[in-house]
């Protein structure tokens, strides 16, 4: 099975190079860009066959370490 | 005073915390290796400034997840002091034992020069031979030390006299909420901060304002 983790910082908090992001993007000419926000896409195997264990799994993984949830979210997404 | 050094893979200042306290308590301070499991008997820990695991994923994200971390909370547990210097500190927020995160400095740039600092409270082993409102110069070498908390944390830091040194107005590196420099735990045994007092005790290497730390420990550890 394959996961995919997004891990977003929360709405709030400041995101630096979101911004930096935002004014390049508006200096290439994009005026139409707004607030930009980056985040993290982590891609992960797992040997695991049964969905509900993986998303477990996935969510555990990411309260352990991904994700720091003091000031970041995160989305699971899982492919058979 | 007895002390131990947390090395991690790219900590980078471990050396320098080992060379103050030292010079500073008269015996070596223990370098202690990520991987072991115990840490020697001893009244202070030291996780050091630098780059652990590369900065990965988060600063001080992977070196929160080694062996010693659960060493150093057993020792924090018991009440002993604990001292995270830049590095140090974003690996206490990411072991939770301490509130809040590091991000990104406001400007993006990384920061290397000395910054003012007030000493904000002196009610700890930390900061006892300071003087409340004292301004001191510690140096600053990071470009994740923008502290972020929510606001009641914030306001709680505050309220229970918390925030141990501040960024002078104006002169506030990264963007830290509140010009929030370093923080205690509420047991008041565990100090981070991102600027190094270590760097700061010896007038050959431009400064002694951050012995005043060092004897504070020794007069309240001994």
């Amino acid at each position: 099975m394959k996961a995919r983790v997004f891990v977003t910082l929360k709405n709030g908090v400041l995101d630096p190079q979101g911004k930096a992001i935002g004014h390049a993007l508006n200096g290439l000419g994009f005026g139409a860009v707004g607030e930009v926000r980056q985040g993290k896409v982590i891609d992960i195997d797992l040997a695991e066959s049964d969905a509900e264990k993986a998303r477990s799994d996935l969510k555990a993984m990411c309260e352990k370490l991904l994700a720091n949830t003091v000031i970041e979210k995160y989305e699971i997404e899982l492919k058979a | 005073m007895k002390s131990a050094v947390v090395v991690f893979p790219a900590s980078n200042c471990d050396r320098d915390a080992a060379t103050a306290l030292e010079q500073m308590t008269g015996r070596p301070a223990h370098m202690v290796w990520h991987q072991d499991s115990e840490l020697p008997d001893v009244d202070l820990v030291v996780l050091p400034g630098g780059f652990s695991y590369g900065d990965y994923l988060r600063c001080g994200a992977m070196a929160s997840q080694s062996k010693i971390i659960q060493a150093v909370k057993a020792h924090a547990e018991r009440g002993g002091a604990v001292l995270g210097i830049c590095n140090g500190f974003q690996v206490l927020t990411e072991s939770h034992l301490l509130p809040g995160a590091l991000i990104r400095n406001a400007d993006l740039k990384f920061v290397c020069r000395s910054v003012a600092l007030e000493v904000d409270e002196t009610q700890s082993a930390f900061t006892r031979k300071y003087d409340k409102g004292q301004k001191v110069s510690f140096p600053v070498a990071h470009g994740e030390g923008n502290y972020v908390a929510d606001e009641e944390t914030l306001n709680r830091l505050e309220g229970e006299g918390r925030v141990v040194f501040r960024y002078a107005a104006g002169d506030n590196p990264n963007g830290s909420s509140r010009n929030i420099a370093g923080i205690l735990n509420e047991k008041r045994n565990v100090l981070g901060l991102m600027p190094h007092p270590e760097r700061v005790v010896d007038p050959l290497l431009g400064g002694t304002d951050g012995r005043a730390m060092f004897e504070s420990l020794i007069e309240a550890l001994s």
